[in-house]
């Protein structure tokens, strides 16, 4: 049977990470294994292959395609430059050529008689994976990239927009409930990961993408807000390509919700420190979650990898309430049983039994709470 | 068929996430569906092998079979595989047939070509989807995007395969070798694995074959079969359609972990002999049991399966049994609910919400739904958002479907030239409410509503129904296990449909025509079984609910106001029989063509509310 609750997000002072650092394409690793490494650090490189650019030859010849073999001064393969003659007819009596030239530096593709295409690949793209944590390089993989691992201050969030970056973390508030305003965003922000606290309104993001604000880290967030950022309505969870400017990531989910306790005192705790944090999500098919990576001195030897094993829902689990009501809501469980139980909605659901924050005493259906490690 | 030596058969379905598994077994003269059993679905880490997950979810159905029966000497697995049994043995052990579908994986994910969008393109993209594949893009000669986009969408895309088809036979062959020259500019890399050469499948015009091999035998694994639009008036499917389930098998299935294993057990008596089944999509599964059960009993036949993250809509439609298949992929309840919010507006959704509530709450709840799919509603008016959602997600696929499934269908149906260019979103769908004898859901939301009412509520709303139509929900979706299964044995397929497999939950009667509010819109008398007679002149605008059971009909007469119909023309009453169902009988003279609610808040509220508790949708406190 398919397990009833969710696995939970992340949140803990020290955890050994794991990077992979792919290439898209195979290429040049530019560490070797052992290396320490900074976040920033290009780590491999490689050259992607560049744009197609398609024309047709026959008619800038004004010839039909199958006649174009007769005037070509090029052939596939041949390395390009911009304005290089690439074929020519023959004219009359040497005059009224028409000739054609390159419209880009590039290679030539490929060259068809029958439809009288010629294709012409523009120059490669350089593509560079940085570190995005600092770490040690514990293994490389020929050509294709290397594994980072370090120890770190973790949490994972729930939904988030923007791609890697780094910076210091900066406090805005003073409690999980806070909610910071734009007016706190200054200079002293710039190049800073803030937190903002049980939202990030609109104007606070206005505000710190002005300031060159590196990322923001929040409880919530308005969906009318983001949808006013992006100009669009998220359709489909898989995001992190957004370019707002700023990475944001969410920690709890949509709407006013306050940040975890607990998230609240590692991010206070960790206040001045670097990071590296990235939006990316992805709900379906490999789940992906935004990151708040806060690397913290080890040594070698502390990097005793272990796979992230399955928590296990039992009496005694520290759980949040991830659906209404009590949305948000952090509690311990106090009774599993076994027998499929209604809830208001008249649903037959797997219940738990547990006693919130609040001290309130509630029954939830399992597939609305999710485990938070100790 | 005459396997009558079929006495117990498993069938699995190997889902993304689930591997659901049921018996089938011969009982007093009929094939019934006895047990089930499921699994996670165990092709991603640390297993990597799609058959663990198969041998999970078949041993609880022996371990099940094993309580039934009181029988502890059932045995469905023996050498870690699925046994089937040789004719010597006990009757305990093993079964007689072995059959799977499957979707694991992300399913056929297939990229199509055609010279003409509307014409070689529309044909190209029903054969793949058909054959139970998602579409990810059709590529067009005339489509309005430059080559290079097209080249680079090529390269990004990343799909299990290619059809590649354009051009009629003995055609120009210039725009087909351009698509064939954009493919091998493009290069495109397969999605499983790179140790293999993504295969192409040409059917296309015949005179170009020469062509093609020169520009895409290199490169690609190229596969030539008959042009799937010989000439403008006739399509011809069933080729390409083979060839995609042949590549699906040797290509994708191979690369998925473990089915080369699971491909070797899937097997069945086919003449006596025990063959290989091959395995198939799982929506070409559904699509295949349709198909068999319209052709048996001579129906029209819609079937949605909503789900997390898609819509998939089913339909046969016509005497020659034209079946349509369309996915809507980001139309579902959980990973795609937000897609429902940003196709349908906010103001759709709420027009089915019978109270007040907070529009940037209401976005908020969709998102966070997005985000944490698994939740499900613990309150009463979150579980009425998310049937309002629902219906608006199951009306824009069906849109998305009317649109697709047009006249020109099925292999070699004739069609006049004149009709040819018209082909498009004109309004010639061959989908005919009128005329549909039986609508199913399936998927969470339909199957698994608190109230079997609701989901007839949600089947009546989203797809409006006209006439008289029957209404069912697919309890558990065994639809693709019955339609791997038909391939072995039609019969058992379908008695299992029919007595399984389908929750009937009633008739719904509706008489199309807009007329005045109050005015009588259908005089109807139905005798019930139990010799009651229900009758009333019913006003437009109304909805009423007369209980009558599963297995049940009950004798009607149904007279429709002046100007509408019911099935028999304009003002025509109707003599039929109703079948009943757990939720019973649906008069609903709301309207069809058009179905109009009222644009005011506090009428249209009260509407809602009228309706809903006249069909006891939801519980009284929630209307009042």
């Amino acid at each position: 049977m398919g397990q009833a609750y969710s696995a939970g997000l992340t949140v803990t002072d020290s955890i050994v990470l794991r990077k992979e650092r792919i290439l898209p394409l195979k290429g040049k690793v530019l560490v070797k294994k052992g290396d320490k490494v900074k976040a920033e650090d290009i780590v491999a490189e490689t050259l992607l292959p560049g744009k197609v650019i398609p024309f047709n030859l026959a008619n800038k010849l004004g010839t039909t395609p199958n006649l174009i073999t007769n005037y070509l001064k090029v052939k596939e393969g041949d390395q390009l430059k911009k304005g290089q003659l690439l074929a020519q007819t023959k004219g009359l009596f040497g005059f009224f050529k028409t000739a054609v030239r390159s419209p880009t530096d590039g290679e030539v593709e490929s060259i068809s008689s029958i439809t009288g295409q010629m294709l012409l690949r523009e120059p490669r793209i350089p593509v560079h994976v940085k570190a995005f944590i600092d770490g040690l390089v514990t293994d490389v993989i020929e050509k294709e990239g290397v594994i980072i691992e370090n120890k770190s201050a973790y949490i994972q969030g729930i939904f988030g927009i923007g791609g890697e970056t780094f910076g210091e973390i900066m406090m805005l508030i003073d409690s999980p409930e806070d909610v910071a305003t734009s007016d706190q965003i200054d200079e002293s922000c710039k190049d800073k990961l803030i937190v903002t606290g049980a939202m990030a309104p609109y104007d606070l993001i206005k505000k710190a993408v002005d300031m060159g604000v590196k990322g923001i880290i929040t409880g919530g967030i308005d969906d009318e807000d983001l949808k006013k950022l992006l100009g669009y309505d998220i359709g489909v969870a898989i995001t992190g390509h957004e370019e707002i400017g700023t990475t944001i990531v969410s920690t709890e989910g949509f709407g006013n919700i306050n940040l975890a306790k607990k998230t609240f005192s590692l991010l206070k705790q960790f206040e001045g420190h670097k990071a590296s944090i990235h939006g990316k999500t992805q709900i379906r098919a490999g789940v992906m979650r935004p990151e708040i990576i806060i690397p913290i001195e080890f040594t070698a030897e502390d990097l005793d990898y272990k796979q992230a094993k399955q928590t296990i829902l039992e009496i005694g689990s520290t759980i949040r309430v991830i659906r209404e009501p009590n949305f948000g809501v952090i509690g311990k469980v106090t009774a599993l049983p076994e027998k499929l139980t209604n809830v208001e909605s008249e649903t037959k659901v797997r219940i738990l039994e547990a006693e919130l924050e609040t001290g309130q005493k509630v029954v939830l259906p399992r597939a609305n709470v999710e485990i938070i490690e100790d | 068929m005459g396997n009558e030596q079929l006495k117990k058969i498993i069938a699995t379905d190997c889902g993304s996430t689930t591997t659901k598994a049921i018996l089938i077994e011969y009982i007093d003269g009929e094939y019934r569906q006895t047990i089930r059993g499921e699994a996670p679905t165990t092709v991603e880490a640390p297993l990597n092998d799609v058959t663990a997950g198969v041998i999970n979810a078949v041993t609880e159905l022996e371990e099940l079979a094993r309580l039934k029966y009181n029988d502890p000497n059932i045995k469905f697995i023996k050498d870690d595989q699925i046994h089937l049994s040789k004719p010597a043995e006990q009757k305990d052990i093993g079964v007689d047939a072995y059959v799977s579908t499957s979707s694991a994986g992300g399913g056929l994910q297939m990229m199509v070509t055609g010279v003409v969008a509307k014409m070689t393109g529309e044909s190209a993209e029903r054969a793949a989807l058909g054959a139970g594949a998602i579409v990810m893009d059709l590529i067009a000669s005339n489509d309005k995007r430059p080559n290079y986009v097209k080249i680079e969408r090529i390269r990004n895309l990343r799909p299990d395969m290619i059809l590649l088809a354009g051009g009629v036979d003995g055609g120009t062959t210039k725009h087909i070798a351009e698509l064939a020259e954009l493919i091998s500019a493009a290069d495109p890399k397969p999605r499983l694995g790179s140790s293999y050469k993504l295969p192409v499948i040409y059917a296309g015009n015949k005179k170009a074959r020469d062509l093609i091999k020169d520009t895409l035998s290199k490169n690609t694994d190229l596969i030539i079969t008959d042009n799937l639009r010989p000439n403008l008036e006739s399509e011809n499917l069933g080729p390409a359609r083979d060839k995609i389930h042949e590549l699906f098998m040797e290509h994708v299935m191979a690369q998925a972990p473990g089915y080369n294993k699971l491909m070797g057990w899937t097997k069945g008596p086919i003449d006596s002999e025990l063959k290989n089944i091959p395995i198939m999509p799982t929506p070409a599964a559904v699509g295949n049991i349709m198909q068999t059960i319209a052709r048996q009993q001579g129906i029209e036949v819609v079937g949605v399966d909503i789900g997390g993250a898609t819509t998939d809509i089913f339909s046969v439609f016509t005497e020659e049994h034209v079946f349509n298949r369309t996915v809507s992929a980001n139309l579902g309840l959980s990973y795609s609910i937000s897609n429902v919010l940003a196709s349908a507006g906010l103001e759709n959704i709420l027009r089915w919400v019978p109270f007040d509530i907070n529009h940037s709450d209401l976005r908020n709840m969709i998102k966070n739904k997005m985000i944490r799919p698994t939740t499900i509603p613990q309150l009463l008016k979150e579980l009425v958002l998310e049937q309002a959602i629902a219906k608006e997600a199951l009306r824009l696929a069906f849109v998305q479907h009317k649109e697709f499934a047009v006249s020109l269908k099925g292999a070699q149906k004739k069609r006049e030239i004149a009709d040819a260019f018209s082909q498009s979103l004109s309004g010639e769908t061959i989908v005919n409410m009128l005329t549909l004898d039986l609508l199913v859901g399936s998927g969470g939301v339909l199957s698994h509503a608190p109230r079997r009412n609701q989901s007839a509520m949600m089947l009546v709303d989203a797809f409006l129904p006209e006439g008289i139509t029957r209404l069912a929900v697919d309890s558990i979706f065994m639809m693709p296990q019955l339609g791997v299964l038909a391939e072995v044995s039609e019969k058992a397929a379908t008695e299992v449909f029919e007595k399984d497999c389908l929750i009937y939950l009633g008739t719904c009667v509706a008489p199309v025509g807009k007329y005045k509010e109050g005015k009588t819109a259908l005089t109807a008398k139905i005798e019930l079984p139990d010799g009651e007679v229900f009758s009333e002149e019913i006003p437009f605008g109304e909805i009423r609910l007369i209980p009558l059971d599963v297995g049940k009909t009950a004798k009607a007469e149904l007279k429709p106001g002046r100007g509408l119909d019911i099935g028999e023309g304009k003002s025509q009453t109707v003599q039929t029989e109703l079948h009943g169902g757990v939720v019973g009988i649906i008069l609903d003279t709301r309207g069809r063509q058009p179905f109009v609610l009222p644009s005011e808040d506090e009428a249209r509220v009260a509407n809602l509310k009228k309706w809903m508790n006249e069909l006891d949708v939801y519980p009284k406190e929630i209307l009042e």
